[in-house]
């Protein structure tokens, strides 16, 4: 047997120096495998990024072609809607702004759906488990991307894209020689604040749907998606057919769209309804909203799923 | 020092037992070989080890309950599932900072040093890879890490004999020092006969067979029997016997006490067996072993 007769002190060595100078386990900070773990999701899954980048790229693009006629359509549509100028030059704005929105919804949808499910299907999942992060740490790792990176991504795309809009509808009435002296730009600072304040409420409000994908996600064994939405479908279904009610529909739908009610004064003080194109800082609620007991349940609804799924992942093997 | 301590370790897949009460105890220092037929429970005992999966009786790993504190515990301990496990969308770059980001005890340096001695370029993505540059990658981020326990189920599964030999040699010039510990499953078990310190036979979820190699060298003998005293030699009882080439190979436990090495010396040419003789002595074709005693009955051996 020679197989001992080899050994490296070294490297040994090397690493009680390590540690007298305080590289050592205890001195890595709790939130630097959190940092990384965010890191890898957005290395593996890049249509968190390129998704929303690509959608603003085609509209911008689209947006360039419109401004040849722009100056003739904005007054047409003015006139044609009966709009409030601030209305009529925020909408192309607001539609932006939308359309991201959109997106990220759709990408922290098939993210979630597939966080926990994509590691066992390739077997990496060994991998990461065979590093000294935690369940915990993974799972609010993976939660983090559509509860947190995604709108705030979304924000500073939608603000970039909003700035070359200005800057571009600037350059085209500078050459076309159109007078200034009219309104043409939105209050975009104002709707800055607003689409914050709207990115913050959906993450908020929509914290338990993401929190039950991922959460199938790391249960299911195939067909994700059929997990997570068939059994509340199935259930409202049964409500309906057995007992003629609709609550379970009604809570869906509220959980779904339920946010704009309630973080929104969707009228203004005369009563008169407000254009979601352009929401004044006014007709914000963020008081009634974070007061609202629907958003306190779906927040612990949430943790309790997130937790759930990361008791799961410590039994979860390669499938 | 011990380093595992697994004591009447119990784990059932419905109906089917993986492990039926084990008891293993690996001591700082050693490379121990569990090595058992496919569905053995090998696997299973391992991933108990890993804290992977949930398991009954009691078991130690570094002085902690791997299944309540895995992530603690991987400070510690590394592992190489098998070849197929580094996610292949990422790159070799990549790989190496997550892993110098998460791990404390990661030296990347070293790491690079490892795989600057193999043709794998940082900017490739594992799917790039062939299978052994894998390996090779998995096995550079592994060693790299100052810990005080490997463990590799099936590392070289798949491998071409050039990357599994070189796989045992970076280990032993370049990793293993005695206050390292590893714990190896596989089936080429010709590969690391010479690398192991110790060796465990598992067979139907038991340790059917528990030496140091020393012991295993003393205590076990292959003869290659003169064919004029094949009879004299069956009369040893040799607890396995063989053809090969028209001659017949008879293997020998000198634990009965009841022979010794010169007197089998003088019936034909003697020499250590290999691994893989003694498994199939011990484990091939007892449909109705109960697995518990490795001592193998003498009729069955005598025929």
């Amino acid at each position: 047997m020679n197989t001992q007769s080899n050994p490296t002190p070294e490297s040994r060595h090397d690493s009680q120096i390590n540690e007298a100078q305080g590289i050592a386990p205890a001195a890595m900070s709790a939130t630097r495998p959190m940092y990384w773990s965010v890191r890898r999701e957005l290395w593996e899954n890049r249509s968190i990024y390129i998704a929303p980048l690509a959608v603003a790229a085609v509209y911008l693009f689209g947006f360039l072609i419109s401004l040849f006629w722009v100056p003739r359509s904005m007054r047409g549509m003015a006139a044609a809607h009966d709009l409030t100028p601030p209305v009529a030059l925020a909408m192309p704005y607001s539609h932006a702004a939308m359309l991201l929105t959109l997106i990220a919804f759709l990408v922290g949808i098939f993210y979630s759906l597939d966080a926990l499910h994509g590691e066992r299907r390739d077997r990496s999942i060994l991998f990461w488990k065979s590093l000294p992060v935690s369940d915990l740490t993974t799972v609010l790792s993976k939660a983090s991307i559509p509860l947190v990176v995604l709108p705030l991504l979304v924000f500073a795309i939608t603000v970039a894209s909003q700035l070359i809009m200005l800057l571009l509808s600037a350059a085209v009435l500078l050459v076309s020689g159109t007078s200034t002296a009219t309104p043409w730009a939105p209050p975009l600072f104002e709707m800055e604040l607003v689409l914050l304040y709207g990115l913050t409420v959906l993450a908020l409000w929509h914290a338990p749907i993401y929190c039950w994908l991922l959460l199938v996600s790391g249960w299911a064994r195939r067909a994700t998606f059929l997990w997570a939405v068939l059994p509340p479908v199935a259930i409202g279904v049964f409500e309906k057919i057995a007992f003629h009610t609709s609550y379970v529909g009604s809570l869906l739908h509220d959980r779904l769209f339920g946010f704009a009610a309630g973080a929104f004064d969707l009228k203004d003080k005369a009563g008169i309804p407000v254009d979601p194109h352009f929401i004044p800082l006014t007709q914000l609620a963020p008081g009634r909203f974070l007061s609202s007991l629907s958003l306190w349940v779906g927040l612990m609804v949430a943790a309790a799923l997130l937790a759930a799924a990361v008791r799961l992942r410590r039994y979860r093997e390669p499938i | 020092m011990t380093i595992i301590e697994a004591r009447g370790l119990h784990k059932a897949f419905g109906k089917t037992i993986a492990l039926n009460g084990v008891d293993l105890r690996i001591d700082e220092g050693r490379i121990l070989g569990l090595i058992g037929p496919n569905g053995a429970g090998k696997s299973t005992a391992l991933n108990a080890i890993l804290g992977l999966t949930h398991y009954q009786g009691e078991l130690k790993v570094l002085g902690r309950n791997p299944w309540i504190e895995r992530d603690q515990l991987m400070r510690d301990v590394c592992f190489i599932a098998d070849v197929a496990v580094l996610p292949r969308w990422m790159r070799v770059s990549q790989a190496l900072d997550y892993v110098a980001g998460v791990h404390p005890r990661f030296d990347r340096a070293k790491a690079e040093s490892f795989i600057a001695k193999t043709d794998i370029r940082r900017a490739s993505k594992v799917r790039e890879l062939s299978k052994g540059m894998v390996t090779q990658l998995h096995l550079a981020l592994v060693m790299a890490i100052d810990a005080r326990l490997l463990v590799l189920d099936e590392p070289t599964l798949g491998l071409d004999i050039l990357y599994r030999k070189q796989f045992y040699d970076s280990l032993l010039n370049d990793y293993f020092d005695r206050s390292r510990t590893i714990l190896v499953t596989t089936h080429q078990v010709e590969d690391v006969q010479h690398v192991l310190t110790d060796l465990r036979f598992i067979n139907r979820g038991r340790i059917v067979l528990e030496c140091s190699m020393e012991e295993f060298e003393s205590r076990y003998l292959e003869l290659t029997v003169h064919p004029e005293r094949g009879a004299a030699a069956r009369e040893l009882k040799p607890i396995h016997k063989r053809q090969a080439l028209g001659r017949s190979i008879l293997l020998f436990d000198l634990k009965a006490d009841t022979i010794d090495r010169q007197q089998i010396a003088a019936l034909g040419d003697v020499r250590t067996p290999s691994i893989a003789d003694l498994f199939v002595a011990l484990l091939a074709n007892k449909p109705g072993n109960q697995a518990g005693e490795a001592r193998v009955n003498d009729e069955g051996a005598d025929r």
